[in-house]
């Protein structure tokens, strides 16, 4: 009985959602204020089935309701508690439901916080995020409904969850980057809005700021996750590999962090109207095309679930009704724009088109580096895999030039800085960070490679810092109180700034000096690497609640003195017969040490793969610093005083 | 010239610099590190070029696999049902490496036509096939069926 309810509520949201998604566009066509205000209580109703029916299907993972199909696919009645209910969005039709739920609470807090918007900005801005759920809710209902029952034949045991899936990272990984994809059509919605108004002033790029930076941040982190669950849980110490769906979230992260600089510009100087508003067009697209490549299985990857061709070309339907649409608008609209200011070619505003230019650019390559694939099958040229030297020669030549101009925009001024006086104040930090690298990389015997990318951190870490000394020591208060006085915003591209350069020296280092090798021991044997040493002490055997494993042991020394004692894993998951490899860790701030089991080779005999990984914590460390960068300049006090003009 | 002019070309060659150094990246890049999938059948028949990096995929056959006592070694064939290639590898097999089980690994043919593979991928899926793979599957069943009509 519940699964139907759980089902009818979702078919009821969708109603609202379409209610919503017309009506006040019809009253705002016609003036009238009461379809207008319709806008909220709707979008309350809405949220409130799609959360009961949320609920409906969690309840069910948690009762083993294997008469439910998606239950009885993805759940086992030996499965731990809060595995079972983040298995919920463990396959396509629960994850599915979690991205509409997703989408219903962004759009919720936008009622909510939109309390000082004009009344026919909110509820354009809800009207066209009902739009976007509308799409959603029908694809989940009419593709990939979860309450699908098997009755009367209903399974006594479930299939289990895909055991990679058994796994803290991935109970907060999907949400955390759901909560990214799906934030940006707040600020698409935003645009949209600023595009039917016809009114592209400055105030509708305050109001999509918090709402892009708090998104970033939920896809920072959530990419963040993803690149540490898979350095542990893969189980061969890679962290970032370029797979299809990764570039499917990095793309919008890439589109985003532009639109959040351009969105700046936009605020404070009324330049770059209309490409802002394409911008963020353009990101909120970027997801719904990750969406697609994720859900529709056209691509080889880890993340593709099974395929079924009525989701892919319902989402690509879905995908080009959206984009097209946007863009037709955006045709008719943004050539009435005009921008009355100029600037300076060494102003902030040329370093931050400078900035866009590159991240656009970026983007495109991640795109073409992902579909042209798909492009040449499609063309009948045959089929072809982009590896991930690609990515790598293409994309961090790119990325270090942008993280230089990235510490250099924030010592300019907007509209026009002098540029012989820019360059008296980056000459010195510019010789710091040169020669400071040189020392280090003279001294640890590393590459020309290295060096450049270490000036490139450390010009990042100086100019950062001595931008926030000038901006201190001017005027006649002290340091204390003047710091005190900068926005948070400030301090939110500080910290998200420094992030980069953090993760920076995370990827430089363990790219150039990670050790690792695959060896085949025996009890008893000694393996030495990085001036460590590993010894093998034999395998034990042990039962897990919904698996049996082999628990090997490997002491690890160095100079004779104890390290640490690892314990890495072969388990066996008794429902899907499947075989998995857990990853045993010493981690630290400048070193982790990695092992992995590989296969029994008969004899006591064992594979085993050794990792020696400095500084591969930074990496994700500069994600943590970046998503509080992000979600600090969201609370920035100018946000909170919306009055706007009444458009 | 006009300022604001000035400043649009400015604005505008500086896009068009970067996203001309960026295709010039992608174009090399993208000769250097693109790899073709070749199938088995296609691999017997000579149609995939010998030293060069590039995929190859199929279902491992029951038996094949050969293990060395001392090193990580270890030799298996692949077939798509129409022939078969062998493939050797040194190092540690993923999870999902299985008799019967469908891989698909990169690496490079040498002379006697046997692929020395750099890496070897199975899928973290049970019931997932490699599209590659699927492809290579049909298409070999389709060549057999026709050349059954044919008869």
């Amino acid at each position: 009985m519940l699964p139907e309810i759980g089902h009818f509520t979702l078919i009821l949201s969708l109603f609202f959602a379409i209610a919503l998604a017309t009506l006040p566009i019809y009253g705002y066509w016609k003036r009238n204020l009461v379809l207008l205000e319709l806008a909220r209580p709707l979008t309350y109703v809405m949220t409130s089935l799609v959360f009961i029916s949320f609920l409906v299907l969690a309840y069910s993972f948690a009762i083993d309701d294997f008469s439910v199909l998606y239950v009885s696919q993805n759940s086992n009645s030996q499965l731990p508690v809060w595995f079972k209910v983040s298995a919920v969005w463990g396959g396509h039709e629960g994850s599915l439901l979690l991205w509409v739920l997703i989408l219903c609470g962004w759009t919720c807090a936008v009622a909510i916080k939109g309390e000082n918007l004009p009344t026919d900005v909110r509820s354009l801005v809800l009207a066209v995020l009902g739009i976007v759920t509308t799409g959603f809710t029908s694809f989940l209902l009419f593709t990939s409904s979860p309450f699908i029952r098997l009755l009367p034949e209903s399974p006594l045991e479930g299939g289990d969850l895909n055991p990679l899936l058994q796994d803290v990272g991935l109970i907060i990984h999907p949400p955390m980057l759901y909560m990214g994809y799906v934030g940006f059509s707040v600020a698409f919605a935003f645009a949209i809005t600023a595009l039917i108004t016809g009114n592209l002033n400055a105030s509708w790029a305050r109001w999509a700021r918090p709402w892009t930076s708090v998104s970033w941040a939920f896809l920072t982190i959530g990419i963040t996750l993803g690149s540490w669950w898979a350095y542990y849980e893969l189980g061969w110490g890679g962290w970032w590999f370029w797979d299809p769906v990764e570039n499917a979230s990095f793309m919008p992260w890439l589109a985003g962090t532009a639109l959040i600089h351009s969105l700046a510009v936009t605020e404070k100087r009324g330049v770059f109207k209309s490409w802002t508003v394409l911008l963020a067009i353009f990101t909120f697209c970027l997801s719904l095309l990750g969406t697609f490549l994720v859900r529709s299985g056209v691509l080889t990857s880890v993340h593709a679930f099974a395929a079924d061709p009525t989701r892919g070309v319902f989402i690509l339907v879905l995908l080009f009704l959206m984009v097209g649409g946007s863009l037709l608008l955006y045709a008719l609209k943004a050539s009435e724009v005009k921008s009355k200011v100029t600037f300076g070619a060494t102003g902030r505003e040329a370093w931050l088109l400078l900035n866009n230019i590159l991240l656009t650019t970026m983007t495109l390559t991640v795109l073409l580096g992902t579909l042209y694939p798909l492009i040449v099958d499609a063309l009948g040229f045959g089929k072809i895999s982009v590896g991930a030297p690609y990515f790598n020669s293409v994309f961090s030549p790119m990325a270090l030039l942008l993280m230089v101009f990235m510490a250099i925009g924030p010592l300019s001024k907007w509209h026009n800085t002098p540029f012989s006086a820019l360059l008296k104040k980056l000459l010195f930090p510019a010789a710091i960070s040169l020669i400071s690298s040189a020392i280090l990389v003279y001294f640890y015997d590393l590459g020309v490679m290295s060096w450049i990318s270490l000036s490139v951190a450390v010009w990042v870490l100086v100019l950062t810092f001595y931008d926030w000394f000038i901006k201190v020591s001017a005027g006649s208060k002290g340091i204390i109180p003047r710091a005190k006085t900068l926005p948070r915003n400030y301090y939110g591209m500080v910290l998200a700034h420094l992030g980069m350069a953090v993760s920076l020296v995370g990827v430089l280092f363990v790219s150039v000096s990670s050790d690792e090798q695959m060896v085949r021991m025996a009890k008893g044997d000694v393996s030495l690497l990085s001036g460590y040493e590993f010894k093998f002490e034999g395998v034990q055997h042990f039962e897990g609640p919904n698996f049996i494993a082999d628990q090997g042991q490997i002491i690890i020394s160095k100079d004779g003195e104890f390290v640490a004692h690892l314990k890495p894993e072969k388990r066996f998951y008794n429902a899907r017969g499947q075989v998995m490899t857990e990853a045993s860790i010493d981690n630290g701030l400048f070193r982790d040490l990695y092992i992995s089991l590989g296969e029994d080779l008969g004899e006591g005999a064992w594979g085993i793969r050794i990792h020696v990984k400095p500084f591969v914590r930074w990496i994700w460390l500069g994600g943590i610093l970046m998503m509080f960068g992000g979600l600090l300049s969201a609370m920035d006090k100018r946000y909170r005083k919306v009055s706007g003009a009444r458009i | 010239m006009h300022p604001v002019r000035k400043k649009r070309i400015i604005a505008i060659s500086s896009i068009v610099v970067i996203l001309g150094l960026a295709l010039a990246l992608v174009m090399y890049a993208l000769q250097q590190n693109i790899n073709l999938f070749y199938s088995p059948t296609q691999i017997v028949n000579g149609e995939a070029p010998k030293d060069v990096m590039l995929r190859a995929g199929g279902m491992v056959v029951e038996g094949s696999v050969k293990r060395d006592n001392e090193t990580l070694s270890v030799s298996f064939e692949v077939t798509d049902f129409t022939e078969t290639v062998r493939i050797e590898y040194k190092g540690i097999l993923p999870d999902l490496f299985r008799e019967g089980q469908g891989i698909v690994a990169q690496g490079k043919l040498n002379a006697n036509g046997t692929m020395i593979a750099s890496e070897v991928l199975a899928k973290h899926d049970e019931e997932y096939m490699s599209p590659e793979i699927a492809e290579a599957l049909k298409q070999s069943e389709l060549n057999s069926t026709s050349s059954n009509t044919s008869y």
